[in-house]
């Protein structure tokens, strides 16, 4: 599909459903269940706001969210008390499927909500936004719930960055504007139209979740974004703008370390689909440098980006599910 | 109130803890909208939206903003004529490009300005989902009323404004503060708000003696003051609010402001105070060839009805019933504005907290059922006391 055709048709503003009524009515009609997934680690902060404005205006207001979940990396701060308290069910993500291998990251909450929650389509929404509100939810659901034929939307937005003594009106996405947007423009030019790859917030059918792996690392989103468009092309995105986002700035070293998760789950991506050929990696560890007094010292980071499979290769998730032979 | 309206009061609110609790979230949630929209004073419109969108969705009746920029929104009563408004200000004095983040912890809500008063806002959003959940009904019309313009140079404009030209006759007004539960407040301070401003002028020939800028010139002008003998009885205080000036350490700062506020039980003593701080200022002005002024930037007469006024002894009653240990103080807040304009009104706490920093304010979710109880039975006492014009 041509990008400013896709860019044009796929692309919405919040303000479009902002008529949560109608959102609602016709959520109804096609029998929809919505579930709102909540990634944590030591998240004490925002977690209660969230939470709380999710659940009064989108549950109890108007019934458009069926279940909000926390599912938790194994917080060592009140996240988990403070959730539990305004009303969210809270899962321990060890906790979720427990005879399998244990893996930490939030890659690996995302997955596990497929198992863990009940919707026909799942929200994630990060726990780190400062700015919390409805639109959040509704912006990401409207095409969903509108439009058959769209399986995953997208959020993008106009990203400041916060600091502690004000915040700046533009900036952020680094990682998208120094990686992952020459990575696309190189190898998968249909996907440059999404604006903001990375972010954590999205929107997605149980049917396309449930057959796509997940990294457990940063590349989860990046590896949606592929996987998804192979297997069922441009028209199955969409992304909407929900204006401002204001979250934690991480330095740049950090990002250095989602860089190189990225790129893994973006190399294994080519070489699946014979685009660029490789063996394998010749190491999993990321070198950084700092200076000591005069010397430089290297730090040695090691990140392998695992992947668990598609959920419907889990045999609880299907028994789960009532889904008889494996497709 | 008699014993037997209080127990009928007591017993309209017999369901309101499990009603409460049903709305809690809405409240809640309503607290942290409104204190995430910055409304520095004179620049309160987007959070004068978000209440007015609140309001329609109560389906309050007249939904509306004015020429101040107030939201306004009526609760209908069962009979034509009489008004209770009940009243918290939407500004805040938070800059607008502060973090306005606002944080949720388990008992607790922390941001800029969440106790001043949007907390008092909150409360007013979820007043119409309580008198429906609870079915009560009024017979008097609910005005409820988020006013612009009130804190600092605003001098509660918007509410003036209001009172002034609404062709609604107001039996009583409640102001809400948020924090302080318990603190009733029946009357008003006298209080004159003020601004020094020292200018250079164009032609000022530094050479001259004492070659002094603005600092010392304020500091001055600060020292002075302080040497006015200032009574215990009435009581009276002149607090200094702020000071700007100076731009550079190399610099002799050239221009300058100093803000404070006198106050005092007494009318005639706010307007001494004003005379002899002009003086003041003139002398200094004369002595070093500068521009120095003093403008009133905001004022408040003293006043109140008495502590056995219906209304009070009404809202007293109440809070011991609920157990609610009670204070006295007086205020400048919005009640002056209706002192002023003789008629009776009172200020009440939501909740408890406090300043936890510059910018931020917490206060406890605990208390905010209690605060709202008091609220509720004092509208419901309001609604069936018969006042006294006189």
């Amino acid at each position: 599909m041509n990008p400013d055709k896709w860019l044009k048709e796929n692309t919405y503003h919040h303000s479009e459903f902002v008529n949560i009524a109608d959102l609602v009515k016709e959520k109804k009609k096609k029998g929809y269940k919505i579930s709102l997934c909540i990634p944590t680690l030591n998240e004490e902060k925002t977690i209660g706001k969230e939470i709380i404005i999710f659940k009064s205006e989108l549950m109890n207001r108007v019934p458009l969210v069926d279940e909000i979940a926390v599912i938790d990396s194994g917080s060592t701060d009140k996240t988990r008390e403070i959730a539990s308290s305004y009303g969210a069910d809270v899962y321990l993500s060890t906790d979720i499927l427990p005879d399998i291998e244990k893996k930490k990251g939030k890659g690996e909450n995302l997955w596990k909500a497929i198992y863990q929650l009940d919707g026909d389509i799942i929200v994630y929404i990060d726990a780190d936004i400062k700015n919390i509100h409805p639109r959040f939810v509704y912006g990401l659901l409207g095409p969903l719930i509108y439009r058959d034929e769209v399986m995953y939307v997208k959020a993008f937005y106009d990203r400041p960055l916060a600091f502690s003594d004000g915040i700046r009106p533009t900036g952020g996405g680094r990682v998208t504007e120094i990686l992952v947007r020459p990575l696309f423009s190189l190898f998968y030019p249909e996907l440059t139209p999404i604006i903001q790859p990375l972010s954590g917030e999205y929107a997605v059918r149980r049917e396309v979740l449930e057959k796509i792996p997940f990294p457990i690392g940063y590349g989860v989103e990046t590896s949606h974004l592929i996987d998804i468009y192979h297997k069922w092309g441009m028209e199955a995105f969409a992304q909407t703008d929900l204006d401002q986002r204001v979250h934690r700035n991480q330095p740049t070293r950090d990002l250095g370390k989602m860089a190189f998760g990225i790129l893994q789950a973006f190399f294994k991506r080519l070489s699946a689909h014979d685009i660029v050929k490789y063996k394998e990696f010749e190491s999993n560890i990321l070198r950084q440098f700092q200076a000591h007094d005069n010397k430089f010292e290297v730090i040695e980071i090691h990140i392998k980006e695992e992947e668990r499979p598609p959920m419907i290769d889990i045999p609880e998730y299907r028994e789960k599910r009532g889904i008889k032979i494996k497709p | 109130m008699t014993e037997e309206k209080k127990a009928k009061i007591l017993a309209d609110l017999i369901d309101f803890d499990p009603v409460f609790l049903e709305i809690k979230e809405l409240f809640l949630s309503n607290l942290v909208m409104i204190s995430e929209i910055p409304a520095p004073t004179f620049e309160e419109q987007e959070r004068v939206g978000f209440l007015l969108n609140k309001f329609s969705e109560a389906n309050l009746i007249n939904t509306s903003t004015d020429e101040y920029g107030n939201a306004l929104g009526i609760l209908p009563g069962t009979e034509e004529g009489e008004n209770i408004l009940i009243v918290s200000n939407i500004d805040t004095s938070v800059d607008f490009t502060a973090d306005h983040s606002v944080s949720v912890g388990p008992g607790t809500v922390t941001g800029p300005a969440v106790g001043n008063n949007a907390v008092g806002l909150a409360a007013i959003t979820i007043l119409p989902a309580l008198f429906e959940k609870l079915g009560i009904t009024l017979k008097s019309n609910l005005i409820l009323m988020g006013s612009s313009r009130s804190l600092g140079k605003g001098s509660l404009g918007g509410l003036r404004f209001f009172l002034k030209n609404t062709r609604h006759p107001i039996k009583a007004g409640i102001c809400l503060e948020g924090m302080n539960l318990g603190e009733i407040s029946h009357r008003s301070l006298g209080m004159m708000r003020c601004e020094i401003i020292y200018n250079t002028p164009d032609n000022f020939d530094w050479r001259m003696f004492g070659r002094i800028g603005a600092i010392e010139t304020l500091s001055e002008i600060i020292s002075r003051i302080r040497e006015i003998p200032i009574p215990g009885k009435p009581r009276t205080s002149v607090s200094f609010a702020s000071i700007e000036s100076g731009t550079a350490y190399s610099l002799v700062a050239s221009e300058g402001i100093l803000r404070f506020e006198i106050r005092s039980e007494s009318e005639e003593m706010v307007i001494m105070l004003k005379h002899e701080i002009q003086n003041i200022v003139a002398e200094v002005s004369s002595s070093y060839g500068i521009e120095v002024t003093m403008d009133v930037v905001g004022q408040r007469n003293p006043g109140g009805i008495p502590f056995t006024h219906p209304l009070i002894t009404s809202v007293r009653d109440i809070m011991e019933a609920l157990d609610i240990k009670t204070t006295v103080q007086p205020t400048t807040n919005e009640l002056s504005a209706f002192i002023d304009i003789g008629i009776p009104a009172v200020t009440i706490g939501i909740t408890n907290g406090s300043i936890k920093d510059k910018n931020n304010e917490e206060i406890e979710i605990g208390p905010v059922s209690q605060g709202l109880k008091t609220l509720l039975g004092l509208i419901l006492s309001v609604d069936r006391e018969e006042y006294d014009e006189s």
